[in-house]
């Protein structure tokens, strides 16, 4: 099914929960609403599914407006943060809750009630009730709720939260490949963008009610249109380094700031010359160390945090600018040691710091 | 050896210690205990007693001085009058008693029309509207509800008196003449109406507050699920609603069960057990009037006595049974505070 919001708000007198979103969601596509607690994701999420009522817009399913049609008609599941388990029913009966309401007859219930258990690997689990399960096993639980009516869109709002690391990567799997396996199209909650960027095909970034961006995961990480996803997308953040100016200087372009100057691509250095201050945006697995003889900018260690497969490193540059970067554990960075750093320059990216905008992409 | 006498002083520390903590735990314990002795227990004994004698007007003495005890009490100059011990006479006379089947039919009655009708009825129906509308509006509806509570009941029966007086007055004769209904007296003519209907409009107030609490206390996310699933409001009531405040539904049951047997003082006001003969005498009331209030002046201190003693059982036996569903023991935890 097709679903495009038109200009839809809500409002609850002063509070503003979302603010004039526009966008739309492809046949069995897979898109992820992302964006900071209380940006109004989840108002957005029940307004589509029909128990907010919008205060102004139109939300469109295969072109058709369904703003008067009450949640029951408009054929969704939905998982929930909480998984919402009615507690007073077993599993097979929250399963067949939907199918009982639109009185399908019951060895039909069972019977795909039982096909849709066994698919997510719940079926030895009928009898009990939510209660006596482990949180993984609610969330399949509401998963199977949710698909055992086939529904034409799928809600998910925050349904891995609850769930452990290892879980929520298990089930993170499990839920991009029903998806894919059944192709309903689906909107997925989250304020977790490792989440967004691994399952979704497109991310709408919402801050504030308003939507920022609505891209694929690459674009979003790569062609970044404001400072805020710059800042909100990639997992350590991308470094974002106050007064840089960029100036030409005959074929080639320099960014200058106190700490560092640097040769920047022209392709990029083009759009920013002769601009006046501008902030500079470097990832720091675009960062390294300098090789031996090379020049890079000096700092020095100020904090080393382990992640494991790398040390995230933060760097004091003169004139107290901090950047993180990505080095190698066996490196042994350690507080105090002097650094040359080296940045990928085809990866920079440069913001205007009055609009918050991208110089290089609009 | 050793190992003996390490033994002896741990098991003497340990009975000390639970001696210890008894004793604490009966001090805290003393003020409610002496309360509950002082207004439960010696009154019901008392209760037992008197229903056991044949004290009245004419009998009048100190119910104690019985048998033996009743030239003591006269050489100490208690006044024991013609109280006699006569065992269960009494609980014989009120079986066999012209009655009974009536008074008993007219509590059942009034207790289960008053009940389902209003004390879980009409409660589970307010809670449910005042719930499913705006929150400020529904917070004043209920506080609307709770005015007649908190009217003295005599204020509350005259207005109802005055709404169902006779022709030419009464309020409800003024708005049902125009519209063409015979002027009448309908406190008389319905008079079991206007019993459950003073008793039911403050008797909803109680489930309404626990079941609008209730209700306000299920998650959001249960009812936006059922309507996503599908299901009308009416059918989010039966299916969700309902089963998840299975309990207050059962407490106030009870609770109200008992309460509206032992109530009587809206019927003693509003009718005093009439029109005619005991036409809505219930059984609480009966005791009064048995004990403190007959034709002729002679007051049968123990005959009422035994009308009370029975409903005082009846109480206990509701009052076990709901116990026992309720898995009281499951429900009272062991204070925190030991812990520390
Ligand atoms: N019923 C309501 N009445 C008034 N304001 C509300 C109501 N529901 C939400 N809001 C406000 O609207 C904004 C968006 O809320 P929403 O629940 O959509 O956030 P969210 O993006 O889902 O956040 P989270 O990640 O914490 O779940 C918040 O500022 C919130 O306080
Ligand atoms: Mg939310």
């Amino acid at each position: 099914m097709r679903v495009e919001l038109r200009n839809l708000c809500k409002r609850w007198g002063n509070v503003v929960g979302v603010d004039n979103i526009s966008l739309e969601i492809k046949d069995s596509e897979f898109v992820a609403l992302l964006g900071p607690s209380g940006c109004g994701k989840t108002t957005t999420l029940l307004m589509i599914a029909g128990i907010y009522k919008p205060t102004s817009g139109e939300i469109l399913f295969d072109g058709r407006i369904v703003n008067h049609i009450p949640p029951k008609d408009r054929n969704i599941g939905m998982v929930f943060q909480s998984y919402a388990l009615y507690p007073h029913m077993t599993v097979f009966e929250n399963m067949a809750y939907p199918l009982k309401l639109q009185k399908v007859p019951k060895d039909e219930q069972r019977r795909r009630v039982q096909h849709v258990a066994d698919m997510m690997g719940i079926g030895h689990l009928l009898d009990r009730k939510p209660g006596q399960l482990s949180g993984g096993q609610q969330q399949r639980v509401a998963l199977g709720r949710a698909l055992v009516k086939d529904p034409e869109l799928l809600l998910f709002d925050e349904p891995l939260s609850n769930l452990d690391a290892r879980l929520r990567l298990t089930m993170r799997g499990e839920i991009k490949r029903r998806q894919m396996e059944l192709g309903i199209t689906s909107i997925y909650v989250t304020h977790d963008q490792v989440e967004a960027m691994t399952m979704a095909d497109r991310i709408a970034v919402i801050k504030d009610g308003k939507l920022q961006a609505y891209d694929t995961p690459d674009e979003l990480y790569e062609r970044p249109r404001t400072l805020f996803i710059a800042g909100f997308i990639g997992n350590p953040p991308m470094n974002l380094i106050n007064g840089v100016e960029v100036v030409r200087d005959g074929e080639e372009y320099l960014a200058r700031h106190q700490a560092f100057c640097l040769r920047v691509p022209a392709e990029r250095g083009k759009h920013v010359a002769a601009k006046g201050e501008v902030i500079l945006g470097i990832r720091p697995e675009d960062i390294s160390l300098a090789d031996d003889g090379q020049d890079g900018m000096r700092g020095e260690v100020y904090v080393v945090e382990p992640l494991g497969r790398d040390d995230l490193v933060n760097v004091e540059l003169p004139g107290n600018t901090f950047i993180h970067f990505l080095a190698d554990p066996a490196l042994r960075l350690k507080p105090g040691t002097p650094v040359a750093l080296c940045f990928n320059t085809e990866k920079v990216q440069f913001f205007d710091p009055r609009t918050e905008r991208s110089l290089l992409w609009h | 050896m050793e190992a003996v006498v390490r033994e002896q002083p741990v098991e003497v520390v340990a009975r000390r210690r639970s001696l210890r903590v008894s004793l604490e735990a009966l001090t805290f314990m003393s003020p409610t205990m002496l309360l509950v002795t002082l207004f439960f227990f010696v009154p019901v004994l008392l209760l037992l007693w008197i229903s056991l004698t044949n004290l009245s007007s004419n009998t009048f003495g100190n119910p104690l001085c019985v048998g033996g005890v009743r030239d003591v009490c006269e050489s100490l100059g208690i006044r024991a009058g013609g109280v006699e011990f006569v065992g269960l006479s009494n609980y014989r006379r009120l079986f066999s008693d012209r009655f009974f089947p009536k008074i008993l039919r007219n509590t059942l009655f009034y207790v289960f029309s008053t009940l389902t009708l209003f004390n879980v009825g009409l409660a589970l129906v307010l809670a449910l509207l005042t719930t499913h509308i705006e929150r400020r509006a529904g917070f004043l509806f209920r506080a609307i509800w709770l005015l007649p509570r908190i009217t003295p009941s005599v204020i509350y029966i005259m207005m109802w008196k005055r709404i169902a007086a006779d022709a030419p007055f009464g309020i409800l004769n003024q708005f049902l003449t125009p519209v063409g209904v015979e002027p009448r007296f309908w406190l008389r003519e319905a008079p079991w109406l206007f019993v459950i209907v003073t008793n039911g409009f403050v008797g909803a107030s109680f489930g309404m507050l626990i079941f609008s609490s209730a209700i306000e206390s299920i998650p959001r996310d249960y009812i936006m699920a059922a309507k996503v699933d599908g299901a009308t409001t009416l059918q989010i009531i039966r299916t969700i609603i309902i089963p998840l405040i299975k309990w207050p539904l059962l407490f106030v049951t009870t609770y109200q069960t008992l309460s509206l047997l032992a109530s009587f003082e809206y019927i003693l006001l509003l009718t005093n057990g009439g029109p005619g003969l005991y036409r809505t005498e219930v059984w609480s009331l009966t005791a009064y009037h048995r004990a403190l209030q007959t034709y002729f002046g002679n007051n049968q201190w123990g005959y009422g006595a035994a009308w009370g003693f029975v409903l005082v059982v009846i109480g206990i036996i509701f009052s076990i049974i709901y116990l026992r569903v309720f898995r009281f023991n499951e429900l009272v935890q062991e204070p925190k505070i030991d812990a520390l």
